[in-house]
């Protein structure tokens, strides 16, 4: 194990990528010099920068080059600078990669990771700190994955590198500084597979990326009193991990589902809806969802910390499932026991 | 005129345009009868689509657009296939899921065919980049029309190219030209402030031809030029082909308003009639290439007549193997979503 920040194990699996398959290289708007927040730094002089390739401020343009490249024996990394550009590059994106494919009845494959970060950090208002995810787990053929700690941001980055599809990986702005233990040598995580981050007996909270600390925090808040979270950081949002999410709220028959983005018509309905449905006989309260706001993101901190779900929402949420279930509100009860 | 090419790979190209112009012909009588959708036809764009793409190699690749056919058969794509892809059927070339939009043969560098205007255009960059990244003596084509100039892809695109000069070739089929000479926002099908399509390329220092789409030896030479361009290292080229909006394209739905297409009007003009004169007499590469292999004594009218009864005769065959395919097991619709 060693102890890396969330932006120097993706980094760390970008470089060991490039070394392991000559066909992998880096594309995106300044990426050379390190991009935005450093995650490419350094990487373009010890590969040089024939494969760690600056573009121009074209994202849709840029998509289709990376579409292409993969399609002519490349195996592309593109970096969108701010998950909200992703918006100019949507036709290539949901019209091209996702579908070539299926569209070519298997004669094509897109083996492209598109690598973007998100999330609200910095007062960096509403065209760089959106969390669009939704926008991506809607189209089939796309892979979409958001690691919540550094061991998954490298694990999953590996596995994305290598998968024969494209796949989304959304990393978030506000874990870039975040440590965490990182296994040593070839690690890969396996796309499509939930992880238990705390196990707990009395609800369920699925979270994903930055949402998974929070969820954390708020599974402390609980603990507490007694209330014992099981937290699931799904990881993987397509394809969703539904048999693991499914058997926790088989056991503790609670459910929240919290994600930083706006909750209409975001993951957590469907998560809701697919785990409402399958473990419906196992519910003892309605789902409860936590989300930000359906506003922009306000630019302000002062503002941007109202946006943001905190861990005290996860909180109340968390005791609305067990009020609303009666004779299993008080820690300890034995109705709550698996 | 005629492309400086040998007397068999004359031949052989009227064979190809026949083969297509029947394609078509047979593909808008068949939706007469049947429900086959919308699709685009390549008619009036023949003398274009087979001397471009004659001269490129196997591993060069393709990204067409919705107006398609003509380049598929173009490059030895089976018409069967083709129409069954187009009717859905299991025997299609992508198993019934792509249809005439989206229709791709791997195997003849064709990835896909793009019908979002302009898609082409960033992908083909893209395959290009990449042949030059890995060292490959590969050439790709970008093929769309003139409505794909207003997309903001094209200047994305064009720049991209001309900065990393990669070995693409932008191939602008302009099949709105009513008469030369237009000012600016009067094409018919496309509405742009730019007189000239290439007034759009100049800016990136692409080096540009215009050519009149009906002329296989301006077509060939032009497009011999791009590709020892792209192979020598020499990147990008675009080249404008010029042809006039074939009648029956006037429509919403392609209408055989000029008829079946007689070869014989072009070594008889008496059989030309008044209607769509313009058209049999000028406009239609076909009856000029014709026309002009019978006056160069490169091919007899007897010969013409063989190759299109032949074309004729497979475009009945693949109909009929298009309409006797089974459709796909249903739970195909499932398969080819991810690896």
């Amino acid at each position: 194990m060693t102890e890396l920040r969330y932006i120097d194990a993706i980094r760390s699996a970008l470089d060991e990528a490039l070394t392991a398959d000559p066909t992998v290289c880096l594309l995106g708007e300044d990426i050379s010099m390190g991009g935005p927040f450093g995650a490419t730094k350094g990487l373009a002089d010890v590969h040089g920068e024939s494969r760690v390739r600056n573009t121009p401020i074209s994202e849709a343009t840029i998509m289709g080059l990376a579409i292409g490249a993969a399609m002519a024996g490349r195996r592309p990394v593109l970096e969108i600078m701010f998950m909200d550009f992703m918006t100019l590059a949507m036709d290539q994106l949901v019209n091209h990669a996702a579908k070539l494919r299926y569209m070519s009845g298997g004669q094509n494959h897109v083996p492209l990771t598109v690598r973007v970060q998100g999330g609200a950090a910095g007062g960096m208002g509403a065209h760089h700190s959106q969390s669009l995810e939704a926008w991506f787990t809607h189209v089939p053929g796309l892979t979409v994955v958001a690691p919540s700690n550094a061991a998954d941001a490298k694990g999953l980055l590996t596995a994305a590198i290598r998968s024969d599809d494209p796949v989304i990986f959304l990393e978030h702005r506000g874990l870039y500084w975040a440590k965490g233990d990182v296994p040593d040598g070839d690690h890969l995580v396996p796309i499509g597979r939930a992880a238990i981050a705390r196990p707990g007996r009395d609800a369920t909270v699925v979270a994903w990326s930055r949402m998974v600390g929070t969820a954390l925090a708020a599974a402390d808040l609980l603990a507490a009193e007694g209330i014992e979270v099981e937290v699931v950081d799904a990881r993987s949002l397509l394809p969703l991990d539904l048999e693991t999410l499914v058997a926790s709220v088989a056991r503790t028959g609670r459910l929240v589902v919290a994600s930083e983005a706006v909750m209409t018509g975001g993951f957590g309905a469907e998560i809701a809806a697919s785990v409402g449905a399958a473990a419906a006989a196992r519910l003892r309260a309605p789902i409860e969802r936590v989300g930000a706001p359906f506003v922009p993101v306000p630019a302000g901190s002062d503002l941007e910390i109202l946006f943001i779900p905190s861990a005290e929402r996860i909180v109340e949420a968390v005791r609305r499932t067990l009020a609303d279930s009666p004779g299993v509100a008080t820690p300890g009860d034995p109705a709550t026991e698996p | 005129m005629l492309p400086d090419l040998a007397p068999d790979q004359l031949v052989d190209q009227l064979r190809t345009m026949l083969r297509i112009r029947r394609f078509e012909e047979a593909l808008i009588k068949l939706a007469g009868d049947h429900d086959v959708g919308h699709f685009h036809v390549y008619i009036g764009q023949e003398a274009t689509g087979v001397p471009a793409l004659a001269r490129l190699e196997d591993g060069d690749v393709v990204y067409t657009t919705h107006r398609n056919h003509g380049h598929l058969i173009a490059r030895g794509v089976d018409p069967a296939g083709m129409l069954a892809e187009i009717l859905g059927k299991a025997t299609g070339i992508n198993r019934g899921k792509g249809g005439t939009l989206h229709l791709a043969s791997a195997a003849h560098g064709f990835p896909t065919t793009s019908s979002s205007v302009g898609g082409s255009l960033p992908i083909a960059v893209g395959s290009a980049f990449a042949f030059k990244e890995l060292g490959r003596d590969r050439v790709s084509v970008a093929i769309f029309g003139d409505g794909a100039l207003e997309e903001g892809a094209w200047h994305e695109a064009a720049n991209i190219a001309a900065m990393r000069g990669v070995p693409v070739i932008f191939l602008c089929e302009n099949n709105s030209l009513e008469a030369l000479g237009q000012k600016a926002n009067e094409y018919p099908s496309s509405t742009l402030a730019a007189v000239e399509l290439t007034d759009l390329v100049a800016p990136f220092g692409i080096p540009f031809e215009v050519l009149d789409g009906t002329d296989p030896a301006a077509v060939d030479g032009a497009m011999a030029r791009a590709i020892e361009r792209a192979r020598t290292g020499g990147g990008p080229s675009f080249l404008e082909t010029r042809t006039v909006r074939w009648p029956g394209n006037r429509p919403l739905w392609p209408q055989l308003l000029t008829g079946e297409t007689d070869v014989s009007m072009a070594w008889d003009p008496t059989r030309i009639p008044d209607e769509h004169r313009a058209w049999h007499e000028r406009q239609d590469g076909v009856l000029r290439y014709i026309a002009d292999l019978v006056e160069a004594g490169r091919a007899t009218p007897d010969t013409v007549r063989a190759i299109d009864d032949a074309a004729r005769s497979e475009m009945v065959a693949a109909i009929t193997f298009a309409l006797e395919s089974p459709y796909p097991d249903p739970r195909e619709a499932l398969d080819h979503v991810f690896a």
